[in-house]
């Protein structure tokens, strides 16, 4: 591009130059210092952007891809605000030219229209492929099998649900490091959602459907986790802690559970389900089918309603054609939903 | 006997509060000074006939305004009270119950009785003056939607002090909205009050839209309108298209609640799903119903203040009808996470990001008007210029949001509550703000104080970045929205304070806005060129101010985009505009239905609520007499003689 001195861009470079006075050269580093600061300072405590598992860790990745897609527009708009606001201000002796009836360029609108169609597509296309090998019922490539967790939010507490291991929990959960956690969610309460931040996102858990969410943790550790869907009073106190533990010591504890807790029974149930706040509990059993028989009892005549990424039953091995059921019946979700079933 | 009434007192107004007493009494104070204040200085007839019964625009706008800086205040007091609880761990201020309340109220208090009222308020003032009208389209219409607004708003504010207010959510979603999860009746008040005041809505989208099509003054086509009248009709198509969706969302819930029907509960072969659908296909055009009008204020405050044309007319106008119809089709961004699958996904995330174009296209525009411009740092323009920036940054959070599987990640966090108030508040509220002082000159006479106008300003932009950068930062912490308690060991709590300290800023800043309107109100100059800003470009800015009941006394013949701007250049140099002679003036004539019948409204909603149909039967009836008896006036209208029109423009003029 050749640049005639009559051109916006060339009197903008110019500008630029003389418009920065000295404490505004000290004031954006400082400020850039100070959020850097900040960020260290508590950057353990980011723990979004701290993932410890595949899934946390590919949604960190596409944060900051979209970020700094972003930011190619919006760093400019910004700095360009701060130097139109103040070169063309109205004081006496600034003499920057003044072009009142200047208000159409082509060249410049299609080049505003261009740049954000640009990046809209760029950002589409990383989404649309995120949105595909993110999608939260696909299971995760992995040598070892995969162990399921029923989780059912309760007013307001969470009930955890190892059909494997015959053992439940409220409130928190064991989990053995490195390998796939199918969890299965419903809810025999209002609509929540089911967060566990370092491992990756949330799927809302709701009556009357089974949706699944694979998720890992790639490192022992404590993983915080709470409701995220507001469900009524005590909702705030709906939060747990995720323990990812060798497969050795996550033995040891359904070992423990199993024989130093009570069973849970249908009236153990019947009273854990009242509204109300929770304590952490350990359960060495509970009744056969009460997971089924939770998410049948908000289904229409007591069948099983298929939905969305829903996937019941009691667990199986991850197979390529059931996974392909799988995400044919989501694709039916919303015109299912908005025809009412 | 007495017992019994006892009970009855203790369920029906809400009790066991310290914060609600105060409440209570504060408002019956207030009440009482009221009428004290009427009966003492004789005002109970100007009351009447000069505003509850008016139809003119001008003065319903007043009052729009009015009532939404009232709520704006309830809704802020909401919003410090809910900070304050959040400031610190495990704090007891408020406990769950009254929290869940407080989020509830504020969310639907600031959205749909101060957002929209304002807008209301700024179009019901401007639009007839822009483009050069008499009144609106349907003057006894409008009155109707402005009472039907008021009296809604009251019935939903009632649930504070009487019966209990609602705690599902701004959006209430069943099952928890419905008898199952919220058997009393602040359900009711939501419903009702949201009901009532948003048949308002809906007829005053239909009374602007016609109004700009039809009413134009001679000359004026659409391409060359003012932009604000553009922003208008392209908020007011979203209007009658959404609003429709709501009204019905809201009467299934109200036939689950009332009838027992199944429409959206657990059980009976409901799906609470289809609510939350409907509710966002309303919920999504709602939010740019509200910011575009912003978007136009922004483009007649930056072309005034930088004294230059608007860049890229042609541009603003696609970007603002693209940006309108394509806000049908983002809805289930609001729930990625339900588990709808990924062509469904990212469906939704491409068409949210697409809407990003034309928004940031605007942007640019704006920039390129301020280029080569001469601005004036005004407080109009002081708003325009800071909402760029913020605007900015919280449509790109919007972006992120949009990318559906980071959105898993930031959904119902704190970063969600950041983003949506950034775009509110930054877009929004400092869109209207920036309209309110723009054009309060041409509304009273008199321009507001600049320099407390300025303390204004400073607090309300750094109050909104530290109230708001930190959450954020929460967000990502893991901090869930609609809590009112979290764990010490989460670490949340110093970013927290933070935010409360912001919050508290702001509150600062609205109390100097408050001091600001009442000094100018006292000490202001009048205006008497009707041209307050000498940068006027439209209509609106060259009659007097405050413009008198007919607006124009003769119609200019306004075939240029910026015909006042041009008009005064062609003056300068020596060219008069050709003289029109005087007509009579046709005008609508006063009406006390609109309010009479909105009352009756409010009394059935306020039946409804309590289920009691001797109360909600009679109030019906109000409203069926009021139409009937609406239908058979035929002496609604007057014309303003010649002479008057003379005596009014030579006083208004006599200065001049
Ligand atoms: C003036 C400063 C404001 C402050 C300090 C503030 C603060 C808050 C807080 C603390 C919450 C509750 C967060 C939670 O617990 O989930 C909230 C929610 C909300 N606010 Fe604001 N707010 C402000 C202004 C506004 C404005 C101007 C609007 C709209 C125009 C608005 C709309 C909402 C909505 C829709 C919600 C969600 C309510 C819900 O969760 O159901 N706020 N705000
Ligand atoms: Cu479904
Ligand atoms: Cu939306």
């Amino acid at each position: 591009m050749t640049y005639d001195t009559e051109s916006p861009y060339h009197e903008l470079l110019d500008e630029e130059m003389k418009s920065v006075r000295p404490i505004k050269r000290y004031l954006v580093p400082l400020l850039f210092v100070l959020v850097v600061a900040l960020l260290s300072g508590c950057s353990d405590q980011i723990i979004v952007l701290d993932p410890k598992g595949p899934i946390g860790e590919s949604q960190k990745d596409l944060i900051y891809i979209a970020t700094i897609l972003c930011l190619i527009v919006v760093v400019p708009v910004i700095v360009l605000t701060g130097i139109f606001a103040w070169r063309y201000r109205d004081k006496p002796g600034n003499n920057a030219t003044y072009k009142p009836n200047w208000s159409h360029n082509t060249k410049l609108e299609t080049i505003w229209w261009g740049i954000p169609v640009l990046i809209i597509i760029a950002l589409g296309i990383v989404t649309v492929s995120y949105t595909y090998k993110l999608e939260p019922s696909k299971p995760l490539v992995s040598e070892k099998k995969p162990i399921t967790i029923q989780v059912t939010s309760l007013d307001w507490k969470w009930l955890f649900k190892y059909p494997e291991q015959g053992i439940a929990t409220v409130n928190y959960a064991y989990i053995p490091e490195d390998t796939p956690v199918r969890f299965q969610l419903t809810a025999d309460s209002p609509m929540n959602s089911f967060w566990i931040p370092q491992l990756g996102g949330q799927i809302y858990a709701m009556s009357g459907m089974a949706m699944t969410l694979f998720l890992q943790a790639d490192e022992p550790g404590e993983y915080y986790g709470s409701g995220a869907n507001f469900t009524g009073r005590d909702f705030a106190q709906m939060t747990f802690k995720v323990h990812a533990t060798s497969d050795a010591e996550f033995n040891d504890w359904v070992k423990e559970v199993k024989s130093s807790s009570p069973a849970l029974t249908e009236e153990g149930y019947a009273k854990l389900a009242e509204p109300g706040s929770a304590e952490k509990q350990a359960f060495s059993s509970f009744p056969a089918g009460l997971f089924e028989s939770i998410v049948t009892k908000y289904a229409p005549g007591g069948t099983h309603h298929q939905h969305g990424s829903a996937d019941m039953g009691m667990p199986q091995p991850p197979d390529p054609g059931k996974q392909q059921q799988t995400a044919s019946t989501a694709d039916n979700h919303m015109a299912h939903s908005s025809a009412g079933h | 006997m007495l017992d019994n009434l006892k009970e009855f007192a203790s369920e029906f107004f809400v009790t066991g509060d310290p914060l609600i007493l105060g409440a209570q009494v504060s408002i019956a104070l207030t009440m009482i000074a009221i009428v004290i204040v009427l009966t003492y200085f004789k005002k109970w007839r100007w009351l009447w006939t000069e505003w509850l019964t008016t139809v003119d625009h001008k003065k319903i706008g007043i009052m729009y305004i009015i009532a939404s800086l009232l709520m704006l205040f309830r809704g802020g007091v909401d919003a410090l009270l809910m900070r304050t609880q959040l400031a610190m761990p495990e704090l007891n201020f408020l406990e769950a119950e009254h929290y869940n309340q407080i989020f509830t109220t504020h969310g639907v208090i600031m959205i749909l009785f101060m957002a929209m009222p304002l807008m209301f308020g700024l179009f019901n003032i401007i639009v007839p003056l822009q483009i050069g009208a008499r009144d609106v389209a349907y003057p006894f219409l409008n009155s109707m939607s402005f009472w039907l607004f008021f009296w809604g708003a009251m019935l939903f504010n009632m649930s504070f002090v009487i019966g209990g207010s609602p705690d599902a959510g701004w959006l209430a979603y069943p099952p928890l909205s419905e008898l199952s999860h919220s058997p009393g009746v602040g359900q009711n008040f939501y419903i009702w009050g949201i009901q009532i005041s948003g048949i308002g809505s809906l007829a005053t989208g239909i009374n602007f839209i016609v109004t700009i099509l039809k009413m134009r003054a001679p000359g004026m086509r659409l391409m060359k309108m003012p932009m604000f009248s553009w922003s208008v009709l392209s908020s007011c198509i979203s209007i009658i298209f959404a609003f429709p969706i709501l009204t019905v969302t809201l009467f299934l819930l109200f036939l689950d609640r009332f009838l027992g029907a199944h429409f959206f509960t657990l059980d009976g072969g409901g799906n609470p799903m289809m609510y939350i659908n409907l509710i966002w296909m309303w919920g999504h055009p709602e939010v740019y119903i509200v910011v575009l009008p912003a978007f136009g204020i922004f483009s007649e405050v930056v072309a005034a203040f930088s004294r230059k044309k608007l860049f890229g007319y042609a541009s603003m106008v696609f970007a603002m009808i693209a940006i309108s119809v394509a806000a049908f089709f983002t809805w289930a961004h609001h729930f990625f996470t339900m588990g709808s699958g990924a062509n469904v996904n990212a469906f939704f995330a491409v068409t949210t990001m697409i809407i990003a174009i034309p928004t940031g296209v605007k942007v640019f525009n704006w920039l390129f008007t301020m280029f080569r411009g001469k601005i004036q740092f005004t407080t109009p323009m002081m708003w325009a210029i800071a909402f760029i920036p913020c605007f900015v940054v919280g449509g790109m959070t919007g972006v992120l949001l949009s990318v559906a599987p980071a959105d898993f990640q930031f959904h119902n966090s704190y970063f969600l509550i950041a983003h949506f108030h950034q775009v509110l508040i930054g877009g929004v509220v400092f869109g209207y703000f920036a309209g309110l002082y723009y054009w309060w000159p041409k509304m009273f006479g008199f321009k507001l104080n600049e320099h407390l106008g300025k303390w204004a300003f400073w607090f309300w932009n750094i109050g909104f970045y530290v109230c708001f950068m930190p959450q954020y930062l929460l967000g990502l912490m893991g901090m869930t929205r609609r809590i009112n308690v979290y764990d010490f060991d989460m670490g949340w709590q110093p970013l927290n304070v933070v935010s409360t300290i912001g919050a508290f800023l702001m509150g600062i800043a609205f109390l100097f806005q408050v001091w600001q309107i009442a000094h100018s109100i006292k000490f202001h100059k009048k205006d008497t060129t009707g041209d307050s800003w000498g940068v006027g470009r439209t209509l609106e800015w060259s009659i007097p101010s405050p413009a008198p009941v007919y607006n124009f006394a003769t119609i200019p013949v306004a075939d240029e985009r910026d015909w006042w701007w041009e008009e005064k250049e062609r003056r300068e140099q020596g060219i008069q505009p050709k003289a029109i002679p005087l007509e009579p003036i046709h005008m609508p004539k006063n009406s006390a239905i609109p309010f009479i019948k909105s009352l009756c409204w409010f009394t059935a909603g306020f039946g409804f609520v309590f289920n009691w149909l001797w109360i909600a039967i009679p109030g019906l009836i109000g409203v069926a007499i009021c139409m009937l008896v609406r239908s058979f006036q035929y002496d609604t209208d007057y014309y303003i003689q010649v002479d008057e029109i003379k005596r009014t423009e030579a006083a208004l003029r006599g200065a001049n």
